[in-house]
C-alpha cells in the first residue's frame, strides 16, 4: 500500500503549467515577431517605430513582458531554491528577483505607451 | 505522520561545484545546465540591456542611429553574440522540454540524440542570427 505524506503549499503544479504556457506564449512572439522584422525591411526609424506602435503589438509585446516574468520568477525562484542555501540569502535574492522582473514589466509600459 | 515528513530529508541541495567538477554529466544534463545558465543570463543581464536597447532606439531618430552605433561596436557584438546564444539555447532545449512533457522522445536513445540536435542546433541559429547581423 502507498502511505504518501502530503508536504508543500501545493503551488507545484500551478507554477509548472504557468511557466509551460508562458514558455509558448514567448515562442510564439519570438518567431512571429522575427517574422515581422525581417519583412519589414530596410531597417529604418520609421519602419521599428511603426512596428511597435502598431496597437496589435503593443498588446502582443506587453502579453510577452508578463509571461516573462512570470516564467521567470518560477525558473529563477527555482534556480535559487537549488543552490542558495541560507535562508535570509536566499529571500534576499527572491525579493530583488521580483522587484527586477516588476520593474522589467513596468519599463515595457513605458516604453510601448509614451 | 510528522516523523515520516522529518525523515524525508528535504530539500535536497546540490552544491553549484559538485556539479561543475565532480558529476560527470551526459548530454542531456548538459542541456539542462546550460538552460539554466542560459535562463539565468536572459534575465541579468540581457532582458535589462535589450529594454535599454528598446528605449532609446525607439524614442527618437538620433536615439535610433546612436544605438546602430553603439551595436557596431566589439564588445557590443559580443555582448549580444551571447545574448542570441543564450536565447536560441534556452528557445531549443524548451521546446524539446515540452516535448518530453508529452512524453515524446523520454527513451535513453531519443533523448541522447535529441540532446545533441539542441546543442547544435542552437549554435547554427546563433552563427545564423550574427551572419545576419555583420
Amino acid at each position: 500500500m502507498v502511505n504518501r505524506v502530503i508536504v508543500g503549499a501545493h503551488y507545484g503544479t500551478r507554477d509548472w503549467l504557468a511557466q509551460r504556457v508562458t514558455a509558448a506564449v514567448m515562442a510564439v512572439y519570438v518567431v512571429v515577431v522575427l517574422a515581422l522584422a525581417a519583412s519589414r525591411a530596410p531597417f529604418t526609424y520609421e519602419s521599428w517605430k511603426a512596428l511597435f506602435t502598431h496597437g496589435g503589438m503593443r498588446v502582443a509585446t506587453l502579453l510577452f513582458a508578463l509571461s516573462l516574468a512570470w516564467h521567470a520568477w518560477v525558473g529563477v525562484r527555482d534556480i535559487l531554491m537549488d543552490y542558495v542555501k541560507h535562508d535570509g540569502l536566499r529571500l534576499a535574492l527572491q525579493v530583488l528577483t521580483v522587484l527586477l522582473l516588476a520593474g522589467y514589466a513596468s519599463w515595457t509600459i513605458q516604453i510601448l505607451w509614451r | 505522520m510528522s516523523s515520516a515528513a522529518a525523515k524525508k530529508q528535504r530539500p535536497k541541495y546540490l552544491s553549484l561545484p559538485a556539479i561543475l567538477f565532480q558529476i560527470r554529466l551526459p548530454l542531456p544534463g548538459w542541456v539542462s545546465i546550460l538552460h539554466r545558465v542560459s535562463g539565468a543570463l536572459l534575465v541579468f543581464p540581457f532582458a535589462a540591456w535589450a529594454l535599454y536597447l528598446l528605449d532609446v532606439s525607439l524614442r527618437s531618430e538620433q536615439g535610433f542611429s546612436r544605438i546602430r552605433e553603439y551595436m557596431g561596436m566589439p564588445l557590443a557584438k559580443l555582448g549580444l553574440l551571447v545574448f542570441l546564444w543564450a536565447g536560441c539555447h534556452h528557445f531549443c532545449a524548451g521546446i524539446r522540454y515540452l516535448a518530453l512533457d508529452l512524453n515524446k522522445g523520454i527513451a535513453l536513445r531519443p533523448a541522447r540524440i535529441s540532446s545533441a540536435v539542441v546543442i547544435v542546433a542552437s549554435l547554427a541559429l546563433t552563427a545564423l542570427f550574427a551572419a545576419r547581423l555583420w
